[in-house]
């Protein structure tokens, strides 16, 4: 159920799933039924990705860490359904997700990982660091809530440049207690900048749980402190992330006014693949009870079956072109090259990247 | 020539690029309506008003990373620090988020801010407000740093750097705003890396940056006057990218070198210039490198102790006579 902020009512600690019916929400009933296979499609494609890159990484073939977004995916592609073309987005290091859903390819996503040249940033970024800006998505931010100011930064530019879009910043329930984060909030409230914070709140700051880091558990509650609006609601179910997401959206383009969304969600995985132990900061039955109930890849599969969206042939189909096309991204990720040496030098300065009319003076860098 | 002060250079070089490119906005913490916590921006809230002059709360990581975020779709900020000390609080999204953005992404994106306000010492203000960290982003490939040690290189070097397509800090100084150069009419640009032979001479070359290179020019007449060395003085105006070339050529004709700055020894941007000429001019060197830094501790408040801790002209001459030993 989503909650609206009403500053004197306590906010349901959980929000209840299917009290109502999200799929008949104005802003979902008026999809086609290509545009909800989309919605499917972007989240088996996320889901199938992913196991695959968990098993490259098993396999050594991905260095440092890998976060998984397992569990969370109707979180983006909810969001990133909803985007317009003045509409930009930024995340932390859980960053495939969101990356896959504004249509990044497999290819140049797996092969970053693999730290191969014909990765989204050259090998030079990993996992944590994907960007696509001509898809308005500016990553892929490695450090808690690094990201946050930049979205609102972005946001800011867009009013600055009397342009109508709002800005997605993405961040996870263990950034809130960073006070970059808590700084952005009063900025963003303070000017009137159109961005919206989604807080992906899947319970966990790596291993600590949000009962142990956190003295207000209801996050979005702090938004009251900066005087801006705020929901809560699920994010297992694609459609009620649409429907809560649209009029926060709405809200940034319309009136340029900031938004907090706190979206309660779950990973199944550890906080990275490096996190073994993260059956024992929480239970197993904690995790397969998710998985039953609120799994979103099949919380959206039912809907659309129900709906006759989709048929149990067509979902299978679908399943296997995102197999076959995760499985074709490790192979182009392995067969793929590692950038010359030369790369190490290359896209640290602009003006030395571009530097057409030999107009560069001095020494930029500086080996022996 | 008209005659101003290095606050109003750096003025004018600030009010002319907002009259040049409508992106152009200058941002901190009072910098608008309070005119400037050291008057640099004086006027041009009044001038150009709100959407250009912005006052920030002090929230030196939120308006640092603002700025960034804006600045990768095309806005060009200058964000002002009342101190540059105080970007130590931002350090996350001006040496992570500003120098490995386009890194990071393989090339697809550039962050061209201008960070500014002053870096130094010599004020009594006690350690933690003066910091001279140019070293610190000297040591971030991405970032830029440029420390102007007269009016007529603030004004230009200013203008460069909002034109810059990467993030460029402009270290300023306290202690040098309210004093006068010549500065012309006419608009003119310093280019980065390129650095300023002050004075020229024969026996020493003396390096140095920031206000410790007019400190060091005092030094070099001193030098001529009363020790008979002919001393040159190269002002490096540009820490990174760094003019090589001036301060090799230079060693090269007087084969002796003394190195001037405020930092502290230990990694400070001397440490650095002083590989350089052993490695690239090691033949020509008939002594030692000299260093004369700050003295190796935080930063004194008493007047008379931080003053000697900081380079003046008795230790650059002290240091300029070893290296002639």
């Amino acid at each position: 159920m989503a909650t609206t902020k009403k500053k004197t009512a306590a906010v349901a600690k959980k929000p209840k799933a299917k009290l109502k019916n999200f799929a008949t929400a104005p802003i979902n009933k008026s999809l086609s039924k290509d545009e909800k296979i989309d919605l499917y499609r972007t989240i088996v494609g996320i889901r199938r990705f992913e196991e695959r890159s968990l098993r490259a990484y098993n396999q050594g073939k991905i260095g440092g860490f890998l976060h998984l977004y397992i569990g969370q995916e109707a979180v983006a592609a909810g969001i990133v359904s909803l985007m317009e073309e003045n509409d930009h987005i930024i995340t932390a290091y859980r960053d495939h997700g969101h990356a896959l859903a504004v249509g990044m390819s497999m290819n140049e996503c797996m092969a970053e990982m693999y730290g191969k040249h014909t990765g989204c940033s050259k090998g030079k970024g990993g996992s944590m660091h994907f960007f696509a800006p001509d898809k308005n998505y500016w990553g892929g931010h490695g450090i808690v809530a690094g990201q946050t100011p930049l979205g609102a930064g972005l946001a800011f530019a867009l009013k600055y440049k009397g342009l109508k879009g709002c800005a997605m910043a993405f961040l996870g329930d263990g950034a809130v207690n960073q006070g970059s984060f808590m700084e952005t909030l009063n900025l963003a409230s303070l000017w009137n900048i159109p961005v919206v914070f989604v807080i992906e709140n899947n319970g966990y700051s790596m291993g600590t749980s949000l009962k142990r880091s956190s003295a207000e558990e209801n996050l979005a509650h702090r938004a009251d402190g900066f005087d801006m609006e705020w929901e809560v609601c699920n994010g297992h179910d694609v459609f009620e992330v649409r429907e809560v997401a649209n009029r926060a959206m709405i809200r940034a383009r319309e009136e340029h006014k900031p938004f907090l969304l706190e979206i309660r969600t779950y990973r199944y995985r550890g906080h990275s693949v490096a996190d073994a132990n993260h059956e024992k900061y929480r239970t197993k039955e904690e995790i397969e009870e998710y998985k039953r109930t609120k799994d979103p890849l099949n919380v959206v599969k039912e809907h659309l079956l129900s709906d006759g969206t989709l048929t149990e042939e067509l979902a299978k189909k679908i399943d296997q072109e995102k197999k076959d096309e995760a499985e074709a991204s490790a192979k182009f990720a392995d067969e793929s090259p590692v950038a010359p040496r030369s790369e190490i030098q290359t896209d640290v300065y602009w003006e030395v990247d571009n530097d057409s009319e030999g107009k560069l003076k001095g020494t930029y860098f500086f080996n022996d | 020539m008209p005659l101003i002060t290095y606050r109003e250079a750096i003025k004018q070089a600030l009010d002319e690029e907002i009259q040049r490119d409508e992106n152009v906005c200058i941002m901190g913490e009072e910098v608008a309506q309070y005119n400037g916590a050291y008057k640099v921006t004086e006027g041009l809230w009044a001038k150009h008003g709100d959407k250009r002059l912005i006052d920030t709360p002090i929230s030196e990581a939120a308006f640092s990373g603002l700025a960034i975020g804006a600045s990768m779709l095309g806005i060009r900020p200058v964000i002002e620090m009342m101190f540059m000390s105080f970007s130590y609080v931002a350090i996350d999204q001006l040496f992570n988020n500003g120098s490995f953005c386009r890194y990071m992404s393989g090339g697809l994106m550039n962050v061209p801010i201008v960070v500014r306000g002053p870096a130094n010492g010599g004020t009594s203000v006690g350690a933690t407000h003066s910091h001279t960290p140019e070293n610190m982003v000297a040591n971030h490939p991405g970032l830029k740093v440029v420390c102007p040690s007269n009016a007529y290189d603030a004004k230009g070097l200013m203008k460069a750097a909002i034109r810059d397509n990467d993030p460029v800090f402009v270290m300023e100084n306290t202690l040098l705003y309210g004093e006068k150069w010549e500065v012309p009419d006419e608009e003119y640009i310093v280019e980065l890396g390129v650095a300023n032979i002050l004075k020229e001479g024969t026996d020493l070359t003396i390096v140095s940056h920031g206000r410790c290179a007019m400190l060091s020019l005092q030094a070099a007449k001193t030098l001529e006057e009363k020790h008979g060395i002919s001393a040159e003085v190269v002002d490096l105006r540009s820490i990174r990218p760094l003019d090589e070339e001036t301060i090799l050529n230079s060693v090269r004709k007087t084969h002796r070198a003394l190195l001037v700055e405020e930092n502290k020894p230990f990694c400070g941007v001397d440490a650095q210039i002083s590989h350089i000429i052993q490695l690239k001019a090691f033949d020509d060197l008939d002594a030692p490198i000299r260093r004369v830094s700050a003295i190796d501790a935080p930063n004194f408040y008493s007047k008379e102790l931080e003053d000697w801790q900081l380079p003046n002209e008795e230790r650059i001459i002290e240091g300029a006579l070893k290296a002639m030993a």
